[in-house]
């Protein structure tokens, strides 16, 4: 390995980590505004001047300067753990995310496959905060969580494979690369309707998948005060939420890369092709891969300040009766399509 | 914890023999879990404290612990002098102090055989129906709150503001009226305050649509609602449940009718009742949907005496109010309202002197409470929270 090599890998994961932050604090605000103005109200107007931008920043610094409590009958190994845990899962999981045509951690052949494994090491931060806490309710907020992500995780990987099938590759650059030349030839338009239901199912379950309403059950405000991370504060508390709004746009990302063109632009003649200059092409191919992703996150963020919250056995009823059948008939039919036109 | 127990079998048994042992052999159970609800827990409504005995998320035994809030309400009345105890039942259900008043004052005026003036008595009908659309508007939104819907919950408050606003050029007092007295009022209504009302209504024209588009029937409301903690008739009537909670069982029965007070029968407004419209009669969704009706009949009974206060000539609000009450007559009385939570009843004893000799009040919602145990089992806890939020409980009220 030579110093070029411990370089670039530096600023990778500087850039990833770096990425990660920025988008969740203006995830963060920009929720707390789209809240605001969903509810009649202004949201976060003083700090930092324009609409309160800073106002996610200064809660930042506040949360970092608090004491760490930890409850004396916690598990305090465990408990120390578990932030890490579900935080550097979904950094990990960020490495293989395409922002650019050369802006990705890097290009394995298995991304997808890795990503989807990555993140579900999720579960077991979650479980383990929940458990170490040595809370009732955190413990059931850990075991609904673990629940539901866990079932929520085979509509998501079903309905991953549709594009997968269709493209015929793991590896997240080649998905993103048959979708070029303008919105018809994206993922989500392939072999229709199919690949559209594989979108939607994708896009509901992994709302379940980060604990959003309608299938914020893990969390649920008014049922389980906060769910797992009801004994965390300050600085590890901060971990939590930074992972959930990181993993808001990871969902977010893999949905734009597979169904929506990935950083390719509706049109072709809104991109700068990578002969005539390769730095321009990556910082177009990185706008439109972030605001397509900020499309997603905006409509997450709606759906969440409009429906009220399942039950869990309805959840599950969702998951297994609804979501699970459909994917399974999609797999099946985009298959024998891809079979009979290949043959 | 469960043991672990040794079975002895016997060499040579048979497999029949082996498996009709194990079957004999007393089954293994789990614990059960106790989990405490509350004191603070945001689907409480307050400080209730339930004691969940749950098998998973499954709830086997409910019991509430109440007491938190309590205050000695029936108590220090019987050291107040009698109009000082208005301002104190004020504070029993926080969320409709009118309504506590007019429940006092009509029970005190009714012992003593005070008369006070019709437009004193559409005016108590004014403010405390102006009063119960508030009580209403909590109802419903904190109940979306329960639900996980943020947004009609801060959509309701904002109208519910506008009526504390109205309070407030009333009496000064927004949550906390205190406006009235036996005998009378403290004050008239300012100048262009019926204006304002008119204002209001005109205001509120389409909101509970909007309340019933985004919440009543949203699909996953509904379901989370419907079948779910059923209250039958029979059982609201063996528990003491009143008001909308008996009413979402299908019972036609409101004190505003059926004993009408105040002059409410000169009135035209319809009884609301739950008919099953998503599930079965007298299930969550029927008891919330009751409160959401009950607030278009709210609006009706303002129209109309607004109408009546502005084409009424001005008289003294305060003229029947007793100069003393040092000396008063003996006697006891049991007098019941028509409460935004259900039967409010005073029951008050006098023995001629300054203060009252014993007060009793029946609170709504501590008879609500009482069905919770008999509900809950079965339930799991995210319908225990739909059940509280459907009783639409007070604290201040249950703990007096």
């Amino acid at each position: 390995m030579t110093w070029l090599d411990l370089l670039i890998a530096v600023a990778c994961v500087a850039g990833v980590l770096g990425f990660i932050s920025v988008v969740a604090l203006v995830a963060i605000w920009t929720e707390r505004k789209i809240s605001a103005h969903i509810h009649d109200r202004l949201g976060p107007m003083e700090t930092g001047g324009f609409h309160g931008w800073a106002q996610t920043i200064a809660d930042m610094v506040k949360l970092l300067q608090k004491e760490d409590i930890i409850p004396d009958a916690a598990d305090k190994p465990l408990f120390k753990l578990a932030p890490y845990i579900v935080l550097s899962a979904t950094i990990a999981s960020f490495v293989v995310l395409p922002f650019g045509a050369h802006l990705i951690g890097t290009d394995l052949n298995i991304g997808i496959y890795y990503l989807v494994a990555i993140s579900s090491l999720e579960v077991a931060g979650i479980l383990m905060a929940g458990w170490a806490s040595n809370n009732k309710w955190a413990l059931f907020g850990g075991m609904r969580s673990a629940s539901q992500m866990i079932s929520f995780e085979i509509p998501i990987g079903l309905s991953l494979l549709i594009p997968i099938m269709i493209v015929g590759s793991l590896s997240m650059q080649d998905l993103v690369g048959a979708q070029a030349g303008g919105f018809w030839n994206w993922g989500v338009f392939s072999h229709l309707p199919f690949a559209m239901i594989a979108f939607i199912v994708y896009f509901w379950a992994s709302l379940a998948e980060v604990n959003r309403t309608p299938f914020d059950l893990p969390e649920g405000e008014s049922e389980l005060v906060a769910g797992f991370h009801v004994e965390y504060s300050g600085m590890r508390f901060a971990m939590f939420f930074l992972a959930e709004f990181a993993n808001m746009f990871l969902v977010a990302g893999v949905a734009v890369a597979l169904f929506l063109g990935g950083w390719h632009a509706p049109f072709s003649f809104l991109e700068i092709s990578a002969e005539s200059n390769v730095i321009l092409h990556n910082l177009v191919g990185f706008f439109w891969f972030a605001s397509k992703g900020m499309v997603l996150l905006f409509i997450q963020q709606w759906l969440r300040w409009t429906l009220p919250r399942l039950r869990v056995d309805q959840l599950m009823h969702v998951c297994w009766k609804i979501f699970l059948p459909f994917s399974f008939v999609n797999v099946l039919i985009v298959s024998l399509w891809i079979v009979l036109t290949q043959s | 914890m469960s043991e672990i127990r040794e079975i002895d079998i016997p060499v040579g048994a048979t497999p029949q023999k082996i498996s009709q042992m194990l079957e004999n052999f007393e089954d293994v159970h789990g614990e059960r879990m106790v989990v405490q609800m509350g004191p603070q827990h945001p689907a409480t409504h307050g400080v209730l404290r339930v004691e969940l005995e749950t098998d998973g998320e499954m709830i086997m035994k409910a019991t509430p612990h109440i007491g938190y809030l309590h205050r000695c309400f029936e108590k220090t009345c019987e050291s107040m002098t009698w109009q000082q105890v208005v301002a104190y039942t004020d504070r029993l259900d926080y969320c409709s102090s009118a309504n506590n008043n007019l429940g006092y004052v009509l029970a005190c005026e009714k012992m003593f055989g005070i008369e006070v003036s019709e437009r004193v008595q559409t005016i108590r009908v004014l403010v405390s129906e102006l009063n119960r659309l508030a009580s209403h508007f909590i109802a419903i939104g904190t109940y979306g709150l329960d639900i996980g819907a943020w947004t009609p919950f801060l959509y309701l408050i904002q109208e519910r503001e506008h009526i504390l606003d109205l309070f407030d050029r009333l009496c000064g007092g927004r949550l906390l009226l205190n406006y009235m007295r036996i005998g009378g009022l403290t004050h008239d209504l300012p100048d262009n305050w019926l204006k304002e009302v008119h204002e209001y209504l005109s205001y509120m024209e389409g909101k509970l649509d909007e309340v019933n588009s985004l919440l009543s029937y949203n699909k996953i409301f509904v379901e989370r609602l419907a079948n779910v903690a059923i209250i039958s008739e029979d059982m609201c009537i063996k528990y003491g449940l009143t008001g909308p909670n008996l009413r979402g069982a299908g019972k036609k029965w409101d004190l505003r009718k059926n004993e009408p007070y105040c002059g409410y029968e000169t009135y035209d407004f319809d009884i609301p009742v739950g008919d099953g419209e998503v599930g079965t009669i007298g299930d969550c969704w029927d008891r919330y949907i009751v409160r959401v009706k009950e607030c278009e009949q709210s609006m009706r009974i303002i129209k109309q005496a607004t109408e009546r206060l502005e084409k009424m000539p001005g008289d003294d609000v305060l003229a029947a109010i007793p100069k003393s009450m040092t000396k008063v007559a003996p006697g006891e009385i049991y007098f019941r309202t028509e409460h935004p939570k259900g039967e409010l009843g005073f029951y008050i004893v006098s023995n001629g002197k300054k203060f009252p000799w014993r007060l009793k009040c029946r609170a709504p919602s501590f008879s609500s409470l009482s069905v919770m145990s008999a509900v809950s089992p079965g339930l799991l806890i995210a319908d225990m929270v739909a059940l509280i939020g459907s009783i639409d409980i007070v604290l201040g009220e249950v703990d007096r």
